[in-house]
C-alpha cells in the first residue's frame, strides 16, 4: 500500500507543480494547495502505515500507529492554511490593484 | 620606523582642519612639513658603515601578521626618494595649487599616498605589504581623479584602478602561495629558503602572480596603458606618482624578491623581455605624442622598462646601474614634471605644436629643462647623471652570463641591439621635448596666457632636482659608497663594489653612446619626413582600443547574460529552480547508485483506498485542466476530502478531523476570493511551453516518488515513536498521544504555529484594511 500511497503523494506534487508553472494566480495558489496535500500524505507514508490502533491509549491495546508524522503533519496542516488563505488575500488584493491576474503581467516596474 | 609609516596617516587626519584657514595659510606648507622630517630622520642612516636594521610591532600575533619593518640599503634609498622628492613636490604644489581647489582633499589623498608608500617600502611583512599595496593603489585613484569634474580624469582613474588592482589581487595570490609554502609571513626569512622556493611545483604560478602584480604597477608591457591616461591628474601628482614613487613599486617588489627568484631562467626570460619591449615600445610611443605630459608619461614607461630589463638581467653591473638608475630617473624626471607643469600654469597649454620659442620668456626653466632632458636623453656630458646609468646599461646588456642557449640565446645577442634601438628614441623624444618647447619660433598671439617666467617658490623644487642631476653627475662617487652600493648590495645578495668614472676609454659601451648620439640626431632633424610611420604604427593595434573594448564588451556581455535568464517571469524561475532541483537530486541518486526498492514490511493493499486514490488523482488532474473557476475549486475540494478519508483510514483521527475543518474553510475562502478575480482563461500557450511544463511537473512528480522508495526501503533506525507511546500517560497525563505530542512534548512548535496563524490573519486583516482607505 506504501507504494501507491507514495505514487499518488507523487502525483499530487506534480500536478502541484503543473499548476505552478501557470500564470494565474489562482492557479498557482490551487498548485500550492496540491503540493501541500501531497506533502502531507508524504509525510503520513514516510511512517508506518496501518501498523496498529489509532494512537490513542486504551486497555489491551499494545501496538499503536507511529504518532509522531501525525503531530508534524497537524502542525503543516494549520500553517499551509494559514499560508493559504493570506496567498489567497494577497492575490485578490494584487489583482484588484493592478488589474490583471496574469503573472508574466506582474513584473514589477522598469524603473528599479 | 613605525612613526615615520604612520606620521603621514596621522597628519592627514587634521588636515582637513587646516584647510578651513586655507585663506591665511596654505595647506601645503603642513604638508611639506611631514616628509621633510621623515626625509632628516632617514637620511641619518646614510654612510659607509649602514647595516640594516629590523623593527617589529604586534599588530595580528595569531596570523603572524605583524608590523615589521625592514630597513635595508633597498628601503632606504626608496624611503629616501619618496621623503625627499615628495617634500620637494608638496613644496611645488603650494604654487601649483591654487587656494580655491579643494586643498583639504588633495593634501589628505597625497599624505595617505606617501604613507602608503613608505609601508610598501619597509615592509618585512609580505601581507603588510600588501595591505599598502593596495593603499597606494587607492589613494592614487584618489589623486588621478582629483579633478572630479573632468571625464578624462575620472576614465584615467578608472583605468589605473582597475589595471593596478587586478595586479595587486594577483600579488597577493603569489604572497599567499609564499607564505604558505615556506610558513612564515617575514620576507628575510623566505630568502633563506630560496632552494624550497625554486624547487616547488607552484614556483611557476608564483612567479608569474608576482611579476604580474609588479608589471602591473610599474607600467610595463602591454600594461602600461594607464599611465598616459593618468596624467590627467594635476601635475605635482604626475612628477611625485608618476615619475618617482607608485610606479617604481613594481620595480622595488622585482627588486626585493630577485635574490629569491632570479637563480629560474624565466625570472631571466621574463623580466628581460618584458622590460626591453617595454623600453622599445614607450620610448617609440613617446616620439609620437603631443602632449607635454604625454611624452613624459610614455618616456617614463620606457625608462622603468630599461631598469625592469636591468634587473632581470641580474648581473652585479646590471643590479648596480639599475639601482643607480632609480635614484637618476626621479631626479630628472622629477624635475621635468614639474617643467611641463610650470609650462602649462604661465601659457595656458601643454601642447607642444604651439608651444615654441619660450627661452627667452623662461629662462630658468628652460635651463633646468635642459638639464633634465640631456640627462633623459643620456648625452655623454661629465655633469649629467643620466649619462654614467646608461651606459651602465649598454654594459651590463654586452656582459650577460652564458645563458643555457635557445630562446635565452637568442635573446640574450638582440639585448645590446635593442637597447641602441630603444635608446634612439630616447633620444629623439628627450631633444623634440627640449627643443620643441623652448627654441624655434614663438606663437605667443596663440597661446592663452602670455608667457613669462615662473614665481620663485615654483622655481625652487625642479631647481634641487636640476641640481641633483648635475651634483651626481660630478660626483658620482660621492652617493655611491654610503648609499647606491648598500642598495645594490641588498638586491644583489652580495657587496657588489662598483667605481663609477666618466671616461673608460673607447669600449663598445661607449661606441653604443656615440651610435645614439648620431642616430637619434638624424632622427631628430628628419622628423617631420617620419610623421607618417608614427602615423601609422600602431594604427588600429593601440592597446587602448583593445582595453577600451574588454571594459565595454565585459559590461555588455554581462548585461545581455543577466538579462537573458533574469527576465522578470516568476514563471521562469520556478522552472529553473524545479529543473535544477530535478537535475542534482537524479545526478547524485545516478552516481551514487542511490535507488533501492524493497517489498518488505509493506502493508496489504485494499479496495477502498485504491478508490480514494483513483478519485484523488482524477480530481486533481480536474483542478489543473478546468477553466471553470467553481469547478476547479470544487476539484481541489475533492482531493482534500480524499486526504481526509485517508487519514480516517490510516488511523489518524485528529488528522481528518482538522483536515475536514480546514479544506471546508479553506474553500470557502476560495469562494470568497474567486469572485474578484478574473475567469480562469482558455491556455494559449505555444505547445513546446505545455509540453516543458509538463515535463518538469512529471520529473519532480517521479523524482519524489523515488526517492520516497528509496528512502522507505532504506529505514536505519527504529522510531522514537515507542517513547511517546509508553509515556503519553504517564509524564503528559492524556489518554491521546498525538495530542500530548502538540502540547507538552513538542509544544513549542504548536506556540510558534499559532504564531504563524495569529501573523497571517493580522496580514490579512491589514491587506484587507489598507486597501479600504485608499479607496475612500
Amino acid at each position: 500500500m506504501e507504494l501507491t500511497m507514495v505514487i499518488l503523494a507523487g502525483f499530487l506534487f506534480a500536478a502541484g507543480v503543473y499548476n505552478l508553472l501557470q500564470k494565474q494566480l489562482l492557479r498557482i495558489i490551487i498548485g500550492t494547495a496540491l503540493i501541500s496535500h501531497g506533502a502531507h500524505l508524504f509525510i503520513l507514508t514516510m511512517g508506518e502505515l496501518k501498523h496498529g490502533a489509532p494512537p490513542i491509549l486504551t486497555e489491551g491495546i499494545e501496538q499503536y500507529t507511529d504518532p509522531l508524522p501525525q503531530a508534524l503533519i497537524l502542525t503543516s496542516i494549520v500553517i499551509s492554511f494559514g499560508v493559504t488563505s493570506l496567498l489567497l488575500v494577497l492575490a485578490y488584493r494584487a489583482s484588484k490593484l493592478n488589474g490583471t491576474d496574469n503573472m508574466e503581467q506582474l513584473r514589477g516596474n522598469d524603473y528599479e | 620606523m613605525l612613526l615615520a609609516v604612520l606620521l603621514p596617516f596621522i597628519i592627514a587626519i587634521f588636515i582637513p582642519f587646516l584647510s578651513k584657514w586655507k585663506d591665511k595659510f596654505h595647506t601645503g606648507f603642513a604638508a611639506t612639513a611631514v616628509p621633510a622630517i621623515i626625509f632628516i630622520y632617514f637620511v641619518q642612516f646614510l654612510g659607509t658603515g649602514f647595516e640594516p636594521v629590523t623593527q617589529e610591532y604586534t599588530w595580528v600575533p595569531s596570523l603572524d601578521m605583524n608590523l615589521v619593518f625592514h630597513l635595508d640599503g633597498l628601503s632606504l634609498l626608496f624611503v629616501l626618494l619618496i621623503s625627499g622628492i615628495g617634500s620637494l613636490v608638496a613644496f611645488y604644489s603650494i604654487y601649483y595649487l591654487h587656494k580655491s581647489e579643494q586643498l583639504g582633499h588633495f593634501y589628505v589623498y597625497f599624505l595617505l599616498f606617501m604613507g602608503s608608500m613608505l609601508g610598501v617600502v619597509l615592509s618585512d611583512n609580505v601581507f603588510v605589504l600588501y595591505t599598502f599595496w593596495e593603499f597606494t593603489s587607492l589613494s592614487s585613484f584618489l589623486l588621478i581623479g582629483f579633478w572630479n569634474y573632468k571625464e578624462a580624469s575620472r576614465y584615467g582613474a578608472l583605468k589605473s584602478m582597475l589595471i593596478t588592482v587586478f595586479g595587486g589581487l594577483s600579488l597577493l595570490g603569489g604572497l599567499v602561495f609564499l607564505s604558505v609554502i615556506t610558513n612564515t609571513t617575514s620576507i628575510q626569512e623566505m630568502l633563506g629558503q630560496q632552494e624550497l622556493i625554486l624547487n616547488h611545483e607552484f614556483f611557476p604560478l608564483i612567479l608569474g602572480f608576482i611579476l604580474l602584480g609588479a608589471f602591473t604597477k610599474s607600467a610595463q608591457f602591454p600594461f602600461h596603458i594607464w599611465l598616459p591616461d593618468a596624467m590627467e591628474a594635476p601635475t605635482p601628482v604626475s612628477a611625485y606618482l608618476h615619475s618617482a614613487t607608485m610606479v617604481k613599486a613594481g620595480i622595488f617588489l622585482v627588486a626585493r624578491f630577485s635574490p629569491m627568484l632570479s637563480s629560474s631562467e624565466w625570472f631571466f626570460l621574463i623580466v628581460s623581455t618584458v622590460g626591453i619591449v617595454t623600453l622599445c615600445w614607450g620610448s617609440y610611443m613617446a616620439v609620437r605624442q603631443t602632449d607635454l605630459k604625454a611624452i613624459l608619461a610614455f618616456s617614463t614607461i620606457s625608462q622603468l622598462g630599461m631598469i625592469m630589463a636591468m634587473l632581470g638581467f641580474g648581473t652585479e653591473v646590471a643590479i648596480f646601474a639599475a639601482v643607480f638608475h632609480i635614484l637618476n630617473h626621479a631626479t630628472f624626471k622629477g624635475s621635468l614634471f614639474m617643467v611641463a607643469g610650470i609650462v602649462d600654469h604661465e601659457t595656458g597649454t601643454r601642447d607642444i605644436r604651439k608651444l615654441g620659442g619660450l627661452m627667452t620668456f623662461l629662462p630658468i626653466t628652460a635651463t633646468l629643462a635642459l638639464f633634465g632632458t640631456f640627462s633623459m636623453a643620456g648625452v655623454p656630458l661629465p655633469f649629467l647623471n643620466g649619462f654614467y646609468s646608461k651606459e651602465f646599461f649598454f654594459d651590463a646588456s654586452l656582459h650577460l652570463e652564458a645563458a643555457a642557449g635557445g630562446f635565452s640565446g637568442v635573446l640574450q645577442t638582440l639585448l645590446p641591439y635593442l637597447a641602441v634601438f630603444g635608446s634612439i628614441f630616447t633620444f629623439v623624444y628627450s631633444m623634440y621635448f627640449f627643443f620643441g618647447t623652448f627654441r624655434g619660433q614663438a606663437q605667443i598671439n596663440e597661446l592663452p596666457k602670455k608667457p613669462h617666467e615662473a614665481p620663485i617658490g615654483m622655481l625652487i623644487s625642479p631647481i634641487i632636482l636640476a641640481a641633483g642631476v648635475i651634483i651626481i653627475g660630478l660626483f658620482p662617487d660621492l652617493i655611491n659608497k654610503p648609499f647606491i652600493e648598500h642598495a645594490a648590495s641588498a638586491v644583489g645578495g652580495t657587496v657588489i663594489a662598483e667605481k663609477i668614472y666618466f671616461w673608460h676609454g673607447i669600449i663598445p659601451p661607449f661606441i653604443m653612446s656615440i651610435a645614439v648620439l648620431v642616430f637619434g640626431t638624424i632622427l631628430y632633424l628628419t622628423r617631420t619626413k617620419w610623421a607618417p610611420v608614427y602615423k601609422a604604427v600602431p594604427g588600429k593595434l593601440s592597446l587602448n582600443k583593445f582595453y577600451d573594448g574588454l571594459v565595454d564588451r565585459t559590461e555588455r556581455y554581462s548585461a545581455v547574460i543577466t538579462n537573458g535568464y533574469m527576465n522578470g517571469s516568476l514563471g521562469r524561475y520556478v522552472r529553473l529552480i524545479i529543473a535544477a532541483i530535478i537535475i542534482v537530486t537524479f545526478s547524485v541518486m545516478a552516481i551514487t547508485d542511490g535507488f533501492s526498492i524493497s517489498y518488505d514490511n509493506l502493508s496489504e493493499v485494499t479496495i477502498p483506498e485504491l478508490l480514494i486514490a483513483a478519485l484523488m488523482i482524477i480530481s486533481a488532474v480536474g483542478a489543473s485542466v478546468s477553466n471553470k473557476r467553481m469547478a476547479a475549486i470544487l476539484s481541489l475540494g475533492v482531493v482534500g476530502y480524499g486526504l481526509a478519508m485517508l487519514f480516517v483510514i490510516y488511523r489518524a483521527p485528529d488528522l481528518a478531523l482538522t483536515q475536514f475543518i480546514i479544506e471546508t474553510v479553506t474553500v470557502a475562502l476560495f469562494m470568497l476570493v474567486f469572485r474578484h478575480l478574473p475567469d480562469l482563461k482558455t491556455r494559449k500557450e505555444p505547445v513546446t511551453a505545455e509540453i516543458t511544463n509538463l515535463v518538469i511537473a512529471g520529473g519532480f512528480g517521479l523524482l519524489l516518488i523515488m526517492t520516497a522508495i528509496s528512502a522507505h526501503s532504506n529505514k536505519l533506525f527504529d522510531s522514537i515513536s515507542s517513547y511517546f507511546v509508553d509515556n503519553a500517560y504517564k509524564l503528559g497525563g492524556g489518554d491521546n498521544i498525538v495530542n500530548v505530542i502538540l502540547v507538552d512534548f513538542r509544544g513549542m512548535d504548536t506556540l510558534f504555529e499559532i504564531a504563524v496563524l495569529g501573523i497571517a490573519a493580522m496580514a490579512i486583516f491589514s491587506l484587507i484594511r489598507l486597501g479600504r482607505e485608499k479607496e475612500e
